[in-house]
C-alpha cells in the first residue's frame, strides 16, 4: 500500500473565496451565515443561509463557459484552480492518463433546475436553453475539472447526501493508496441556496430560523451553506520526489450504513464508522487529538454523534477536541466534508483548532470539549472528519500531521 | 366535517388505523407515528385547513403547538383555524 498525502487545497464558501481567507475566518470564529439574498425569499419560512458573497462569475469565466457552468460547477472550478496551482502539478503523458477527479455532490445543478422550472411552469414558456442537461447533471463539475486540467483517468461523482464529499475523498484515497493513480483530484461542491432548494428543506422542519448552534443546549436546527472544497491527493514518494509541499497525510477511512431509518441517525452506525477509520489507519484512539464533527446543530445529530464518539473513545473522549465548523460556513450538504477537511488540515499543520461558534449553553447529552466560540492553539497529530448522511450513510476520514 | 373529525381522519390515515381506533387520549407514539410520520401529519393538516403550524422538530417542547396527545393537537388546530 502507498502512503497518500495532500499537496494542494482550494475552496470557496461563505467564509472566503480561497483557503487563506477561509482559515483566517475559522481562526477568528467568523460567521458566514446571514440573510438570504435570492429570488422569492419573502415566500420562504427559513430566510437565512451561508451564501457565497461578492462572487462575480462573469469576471472569472467567459460567456461560453457561463452558459455551461451551474453555480456548483463554478465553485468547483474556482476551488480546483487554487488546489492545482498550489500543488504545482502539470498534467501530460502518463500522469494525465492516470489522474482523475472524484467529487461529492448531492443536488446537481439546483440553480439551473430552479430557473428552468420557473421558465416552463411559472412563465409558461415551451422552450428552454439547449444546455440545461449538461449544466444540471451532477457530474458536470467533475467533468469540467477534468477538461480544464487534462485529467484523463477515472472521474465520477459520488452522491450520498451529506456524506458525499467524504465518500468521494475516500474513493480518491483508495485509488492512490492502491497505486491505481499517483494523483487524484477530489472534494465536493454544492449550491442549493435557491428558492426550490431551501423550500424543500423547510418541509422537514429541521432548519433553524436564526443560527446554527451545534452542541449547544439552545440549538434549533441546521443552516444551509454553499461552496466547494477541492484537494490534490498524491502518492507520498511522488510528492517527495518533486519537492512538493505536503499539507497533511490521509491515513485511513471507513464507511458504514445504518440500515435503519431514512433520516434519523444511528449511534451504532456512526461509532462503527469512527472505529473503522481508526482500524483502517492502524492507530490507537489515544492518538486522535481533534475531530471535525458532522455537528449539524439538529437535536438528533448532535446527541447521536456525541454518544458515538463517547462509545469509541471511552475515557479519551474527555481529552480530545471536537468542533463543528458548520456553525460558521453552514451545511454544504454534498460539499460539506470537503470544506470541513480544511479545518482538519489547519489543526494538523498550523496547530489551530477551529471553534464551534454560537455555543451558548452546555447540553448534558453533548458533554465534550467542543472548542466553544474561540479557536484554540494545540498540537494535534491525528484528526478525524465525520460525515453522517440522511439515508444512514456514514463516512469518516483520518488524517495525520506530516 | 368538524375540525376534530378531520384531524382524526388525517392521523388515522398516517397511523394506518380506523378513525374509531384513535382516541382523544392517544399519543402519537401510542399510534405508532414516528418523527417522519409527525411532519407528514402536520403537512397534511396545514394543507387541509390552510394554516401554518409553528413546529420545529429540533425543539418540539418550545413550540406553542402541543403535540403530546390527539386532544392537544386538535385544540391547537382549532385555535389556529379560529385565529
Amino acid at each position: 500500500m502507498k502512503r497518500v498525502v495532500i499537496t494542494g487545497a482550494g475552496t470557496i464558501n461563505a467564509l472566503g473565496h480561497d483557503v487563506p481567507q477561509t482559515l483566517a475566518a475559522m481562526r477568528e470564529g467568523k460567521c458566514g451565515i446571514g440573510e438570504l439574498s435570492l429570488r422569492d425569499v419573502d415566500r420562504l419560512a427559513v430566510k437565512i443561509g451561508a451564501q457565497v458573497r461578492g462572487f462575480e462569475p462573469d469576471k472569472i469565466f467567459n460567456r461560453q463557459q457561463l452558459a455551461l457552468y451551474d453555480r456548483f460547477t463554478q465553485f468547483a472550478l474556482v476551488a480546483a484552480r487554487e488546489a492545482l496551482a498550489q500543488s504545482g502539478l502539470e498534467f501530460s503523458g502518463e500522469l494525465s492518463a492516470k489522474t482523475g477527479v472524484v467529487l461529492g455532490n448531492s443536488g446537481g445543478g439546483m440553480q439551473t433546475l430552479d430557473e428552468n422550472y420557473r421558465t416552463v411552469y411559472e412563465d409558461g414558456k415551451n422552450r428552454v436553453h439547449p444546455f440545461v442537461v449538461p449544466k444540471l447533471m451532477n457530474n458536470a463539475a467533475a467533468s469540467h475539472i477534468s477538461m480544464e486540467f487534462n485529467l484523463k483517468g477515472p472521474s465520477f461523482t459520488v452522491a450520498s447526501a451529506c456524506a458525499s464529499s467524504n465518500h468521494a475523498m475516500a474513493q480518491a484515497f483508495q485509488m492512490v493508496r492502491h497505486a491505481m493513480s499517483p494523483v487524484m483530484i477530489t472534494g465536493g461542491a454544492e449550491s442549493m441556496l435557491c428558492f426550490g432548494g431551501v423550500k424543500a428543506w423547510e418541509g422537514l422542519r429541521v432548519m433553524s430560523k436564526d443560527a446554527c448552534r451545534p452542541f449547544s443546549a439552545t440549538r434549533n436546527g441546521m443552516v444551509q451553506g454553499e461552496g466547494a472544497g477541492v484537494f490534490v491527493f498524491e502518492e507520498y514518494e511522488h510528492a517527495k520526489a518533486r519537492g512538493a509541499e505536503i499539507l497533511a497525510e490521509v491515513i485511513g477511512f471507513a464507511m458504514t450504513s445504518d440500515a435503519a431509518d431514512i433520516v434519523m441517525p444511528s449511534r451504532q452506525g456512526a461509532s462503527r464508522a469512527i472505529s473503522g477509520a481508526l482500524a483502517d489507519a492502524r492507530i490507537n484512539r489515544e492518538e486522535v487529538g481533534y475531530i471535525n464533527a458532522h455537528g449539524t446543530g439538529t437535536a438528533a445529530n448532535d446527541k447521536t454523534e456525541c454518544s458515538a464518539v463517547a462509545d469509541v473513545f471511552g475515557p479519551h473522549a474527555d481529552k480530545l477536541m471536537i468542533s463543528s465548523t458548520k456553525s460558521m460556513h453552514g451545511h454544504l450538504i454534498g460539499g460539506t466534508g470537503a470544506v470541513e477537511l480544511l479545518a482538519c488540515i489547519m489543526a494538523l499543520r498550523d496547530g489551530v483548532i477551529a471553534p464551534t461558534i454560537g455555543y451558548e449553553e452546555a447540553d448534558p447529552e453533548c458533554e465534550m470539549d467542543v472548542v466553544p466560540n474561540q479557536a484554540r492553539e494545540a498540537q494535534v497529530d491525528v484528526a478525524l472528519s465525520n460525515a453522517f448522511a440522511f439515508g444512514g450513510l456514514n463516512a469518516v476520514m483520518a488524517l495525520r500531521r506530516v | 366535517m368538524d375540525v376534530k373529525k378531520q384531524v382524526i381522519a388525517i392521523i388515522a390515515e398516517q397511523a394506518v388505523l380506523e378513525p374509531s381506533d384513535v382516541s382523544m387520549e392517544s399519543t402519537l407514539e401510542d399510534l405508532g407515528i414516528d418523527s417522519l410520520g409527525l411532519v407528514e401529519s402536520i403537512f397534511a393538516i396545514e394543507e387541509a385547513f390552510d394554516i401554518s403550524i409553528p413546529f420545529n422538530a429540533n425543539e418540539p417542547e418550545k413550540s406553542d403547538f402541543d403535540i403530546s396527545s390527539v386532544a392537544t393537537i386538535i385544540a391547537g388546530i382549532e385555535q389556529l383555524v379560529n385565529a
